[in-house]
């Protein structure tokens, strides 16, 4: 009983690094780029939903379901809104003038983003931490003795969904394919005739619209927001993206949720003092053995 | 030859440069007097330096990228602080002591150096930055949870739980408590000392990279497999680069450590790591001379921002300085210009700072 | 980029050089720009005489005002605000108030610290958070300049020194306190600690907690951990103490983990009673907060802004209408801290024209041998290791409000 109870917890925290792991990896594969900045878009994301539904939850009557759903869609709308168009700016004002930087210096620059989000979530909204209301309910089913909360299975829900999606998208829409010619070979892909640059302004604004989804579960599932919030599970689900192979977007999923899994394990079973180090002794065993990652493809070295 | 001897010049430059700011700080402090403030700034600056210059020849010479160097930090600063309080009344000179527990931490991090770069160096890129990132992360995790002691009877250690304090003779005393780190340090860091660090790891790295060594190193940076085709070993080069600079990213703990009262196992952290990396690419990858410069810019930008009583806008100027100064530095206009400007220098030294560019090839 | 590099260097030269020309930078205007302000502190108001009458004392003290922790460091600097504010209109012993960003480092605090130096400070408020603070509390020590820590509790603060003094519990105390409180009241048998493994003020009250519980037959039944990165979801640590069986969870921890565990228990279904430490007060006033999660959490605080006596009210209603928020115990033990000062200075009959090497050995004297009454206490002592004495309260939630227990 405590095995499953811990499996099923371990999958519940797994699909928040999950659907983090997501949007990392798809900017990754695309602009080849680490966007260290990625998780404070989920922190902007996590705030937008907290002033929406606050705003919002007093306008109906208590106890209706209206309460828990009108102001749960309009914090998820004015979070993607908001993140969309943050995501594009910042790409604009500080990636896109660095497209022919050497890749390091790109991801300095996101962390300098990184920072600057922080500290100007600081600035605006002071580092109390505040408190969001679930947008889910505090809801429970039972199987058996187990317990299962609604945000949890709304969570795993949410992240198939985005995955099947994303995959679909790729594959088969014209801008997805731009998307896959951009990551195989940007000069290739020019000559073919793709705007390079918008392609990678639409991975920008997908990303971050996936970061405000993510924002709003993870808020919903640990309610307590600070500016600081979006910056550890951001790493954390940055090393799930590697685990299942940066880049593969199924990989992603299956990284974020076996990084969930091990880490409640290792908590439970071990130690809680060093589950962190437990989890990345399983992630470098995991890439000694598999270098490119579970899922991500090996791609010859060419002489 | 004469490429060389060019190298050498610039080389004598830097040795330079670092001795005149060394003096000129000095005078500058005897006559007019330095503030406080930049006063204990000093012993930091110059370990931020060097842990600058360490990282620099891992990522720009080596072309790996490392996430986890503040790690090796961590050792040669628990260690080495640890050393320094074991041995105060066997060497109660202090500089002599300062040097003796900097060797001690730079011997135990180019051990963890040499045990971590094992597995790291077989892999290649974004894998390998997550794997050092990775072992940053565990190597805080165990200094969280160890337990170091000394008493009469020699050193005792526990993990996990703090079983060291209870099993302590008398006169004995917990060097290491665990979350709690290092308490009561006595302060022997020194600015003449930092100096002298900086400048040894000067002579270590550009000897490393004018040697065959340091030439086989770079060969396998820009292009690994034709250094294998020639018989370049290149995973040993690669592992020198590490170890070495992993030894003296611990020296550099070792004075960090030394000039504050106090250490914890968390001021080595992921953050820690990234700031040591933005002085690299700042000051341009390969570029020993810029990363002083930028190591040293950096670590007092914030600082300065002081006098401005900016409050809590200070860190959010700090990152609006850091994204310009990169859009900048990496403007296609702007470097055009630098290039018209010293477009006749050109074909005597090509900028260093592009040629490590890519790394990850 | 040679180039720009050089431009780097010349900026932070000239920046370096401005700094070091403008020491007293952050200080009013009238004040006499001499290059090295500490050593003539007396001779400003020599050369000023005007000044003499209002001259003030320079308050000085470092604390995170940005990143994770600037919650506690914010709190700090704004409840000494309104304490020197109302002091100085008082007219009495005036205050110049100095708060630097240490940002929860140590290095970055002695950096602080050396600014407030260069400013002239003569009398420290230390530092905020614990590791920073030793650091800063060296400083003092070897500067031989007075400081008085709002917040800073663990014990290598003060060890040691005999100039550094502290306005809350140190951690040893709190935690063999709320192990006697349980065993006294028999709130619980079988205890869960939940605690934080990378923080020094966690593991101080943690180690003596579970000391005095085995003196006193306590059983710990689960003993689990938190850190930095790691401290979001609590499932595994809660099912732990669940599954042990623990009826009573004691949480050594600051209120902001502490919510997400009240919340995460909540959905899981488990009710144990819960006993947390003075870091637990501020939970209540968290902004959007379900209240109804918190009742009936126990805990021992100096501090509680529910309090209907007339100081609590009027420095809580101040706060609110100057900063906007509820003050939590670090506001208070800051604002303790000046008016702290203020006796101490008045009593010994400071002047602001003393160096800061005569402050300290006068209110080492003072803090020594006074009472001082305070939001954070009723007549408080300070033994010559620089710790207080003072009687925490035992603190219910009922319906969203302390109640003394």
């Amino acid at each position: 009983m405590t095995f499953l109870s811990y499996l099923i917890q371990g999958i519940s925290l797994g699909s928040i690094y999950a659907i983090i792991a997501l949007g990392y990896t798809m900017v990754y594969g695309i602009a080849k780029m680490l966007n260290f900045a990625h998780g404070d878009v989920i922190m902007v994301g996590g705030y937008m939903c907290f002033f929406a539904t606050s705003g919002l939850r007093g306008n109906f009557p208590d106890g209706s379901v209206a309460q828990t759903v009108v102001p749960g869609l309009a914090g998820l709308l004015l979070a993607m809104a908001v993140c969309t168009l943050l995501g594009v700016t910042i790409e604009r004002l500080a990636y896109k003038p660095l497209r022919q930087a050497p890749s390091l210096a790109v991801l300095i620059t996101a962390i300098g983003v990184s920072y600057f989000l922080q500290n100007g979530a600081q600035v605006l909204w002071t580092s109390n931490p505040k408190v969001c209301t679930s947008v889910i309910g505090r809801g429970a089913i039972t199987l058996g003795g187990l317990s299962i909360s609604h945000v949890i299975l709304l969570t795993v829900a949410m992240c198939v969904v985005i995955m099947v999606a994303l995959t679909w998208f790729t594959g088969n829409t014209r801008m997805g394919k731009a998307m896959r010619a951009c990551s195989e070979d940007k000069a290739a892909a020019q000559l073919m005739g793709i705007n390079v640059d918008a392609t990678i302004s639409m991975t920008f604004a997908i990303g971050s619209a996936l970061a405000a989804v993510a924002g709003v579960l993870f808020t919903s599932a640990y309610p307590t927001l600070m500016p600081t919030t979006g910056a550890l599970p951001g790493i954390k689900a940055f090393t799930a993206a590697v685990f299942g192979g940066i880049g593969s977007i199924p990989g992603a999923m299956l990284g974020g949720i076996l990084l969930g899994v091990i880490e409640t394990f290792a908590k439970g079973y071990i130690s809680t003092q060093v589950s962190d180090a437990i989890v990345f002794a399983v992630l470098i065993i995991i890439l000694l053995v598999k270098p490119a990652g579970l899922l991500g493809k090996r791609i010859p070295e060419k002489v | 030859m004469k490429r060389m001897t060019k190298k050498n010049r610039a080389n004598f430059l830097t040795y330079g440069g670092v001795i005149l700011a060394y003096l000129l700080i000095r005078v500058y402090d005897g006559t007019v007097g330095l503030s406080s403030m930049i006063q204990g700034l000093l012993v930091p600056i110059c370990a931020y330096v060097t842990m600058a210059l360490a990282l620099n020849l891992v990522v720009g010479v080596s072309g790996e990228l490392s996430l986890g160097h503040a790690g090796f930090m961590s050792v040669g600063a628990f260690s080495g602080t640890a050393a320094a309080i074991a041995l105060q009344n066997a060497i109660p000179l202090a500089p002599l002591r300062l040097a003796v527990a900097m060797a001690i931490g730079a011997a135990f991090a180019a051990l963890a150096g040499f045990l971590i770069g094992i597995p790291v160096l077989r892999l290649n890129g974004d894998y390998l930055a997550i794997v050092t990132l990775a072992f940053g992360e565990i190597i805080k995790s165990v200094f969280n949870n160890l337990y170091v002691g000394l008493d009469a009877k020699g050193f005792h250690f526990s993990f996990l739980n703090d079983t060291v304090s209870s099993r302590l003779g008398a006169g004995g005393k917990l060097l290491i408590g665990g979350p709690m780190g290092i308490s009561g340090i006595k302060i022997i860091s020194s600015f003449t000392a930092g100096i002298i660090l900086v400048l040894l790891t000067l002579v270590i790295i550009f000897n490393l990279v004018n040697s065959r060594a340091g030439r086989a190193i770079m060969a396998a940076r820009d292009n690994r497999i034709a250094a294998e085709s020639v018989g370049v070993n290149v995973t040993k080069y690669k592992m020198m680069a590490f170890v070495t600079s992993a030894a003296l990213a611990g020296a550099a703990g070792g004075l960090y450590t030394m000039s504050l009262s106090t250490v914890v196992a968390n001021k080595f952290d992921f953050n820690t790591s990234i700031l040591i990396l933005v002085f690299v690419v700042l000051g341009g990858m390969g570029n020993m001379w810029g990363s002083i410069l930028s190591a040293s810019f950096l670590t007092l930008l914030p600082e300065l921002l002081r006098k401005f009583n900016l409050d809590q806008y200070r860190m959010l100027v700090y990152a609006i300085v850091l994204i310009i100064v990169m859009v900048v530095t990496n403007s296609p206009f702007l470097q055009q210009l630098v290039e018209n400007v010293t477009g006749r220098f050109k074909k005597e030294a090509p900028a260093e700072a592009e040629e490590g560019g890519e790394g990850n090839g | 980029m040679k180039k720009f590099l050089a431009l780097l260097l010349a900026l932070t030269m000239v920046l370096a050089l401005a700094a070091c020309a403008n020491n007293g930078g952050n200080s009013t205007p009238s004040e006499a720009p001499s290059a090295a302000p500490l050593e003539t502190p007396s001779e400003a108001p020599a050369e000023n005489p005007a000044e003499g009458a209002t001259a003030a004392f320079k308050l000085g003290g470092t604390g995170p005002l940005t990143g994770g922790a600037a919650i506690y460091g914010l709190a700090a600097q704004h409840g000494a605000e309104i304490a020197v504010e109302e002091i100085n209109a008082q007219g009495g012993v005036q205050f110049e108030l100095n708060y630097q960003d240490d940002t929860h480092d140590a290095e970055k605090a002695v950096t602080a610290y050396n600014t407030l130096k260069d400013w002239g400070m003569q009398i420290s408020l230390g530092s905020v958070t614990s590791k920073p603070c030793e650091a800063t509390a060296a400083k003092n020590f070897e500067d031989r300049i007075f400081a008085l820590t709002p917040s800073a509790s663990s014990t290598a603060v003060t060890e040691g020194k005999d100039n550094v003094f502290q306005m809350c519990f140190m951690d040893p105390n709190q935690g063999s306190a709320s192990a006697q409180y349980i065993f006294d009241q028999k709130l619980g048998e079988k205890i869960a600690v939940i605690w934080k493994n990378d923080d020094v003020y966690s593991k101080g009250i943690r180690d003596t907690f579970v000391e005095k519980s085995g003196e006193l037959g306590l059983e710990i039944v689960s003993e689990t951990t938190f850190a930095d990165g790691n401290d979001t979801d609590f499932n595994v640590q809660l099912t732990d103490a669940k599954n042990a069986g623990a009826d009573l969870v004691f949480l050594p921890m600051y209120y902001t983990p502490a919510s997400l565990i009240l919340s995460q228990a909540n959905a899981m279904g488990y009710a144990p009673k819960w006993f947390g430490v003075d870091g637990m007060d501020g939970i209540l006033t968290l902004e959007g907060f379900d209240t109804s999660l918190a009742e009936g959490v126990m805990l021992l605080t100096p501090f509680n802004a529910d309090a209907t006596d007339e100081k609590t009210q009027s420095f809580v209603t101040k706060y609110q209408d100057k900063f906007g928020e509820v003050p939590n115990q670090f506001a208070a033990d800051a604002y303790d801290c000046v008016y702290a000062y203020a006796q101490a200075l008045e009593a010994a009959g400071a002047t602001p024209d003393m160096s800061a090497e005569e402050l300290n050995d006068l209110m080492i004297a003072q803090f020594t041998s006074m009472t001082f009454d305070g939001l954070t206490g009723e007549s408080m002592t300070w033994d010559t290791n620089g710790a207080v004495t003072k009687a925490p309260k035992g603190m219910v939630i009922q319906d969203g409000a302390y109640v003394g227990m």
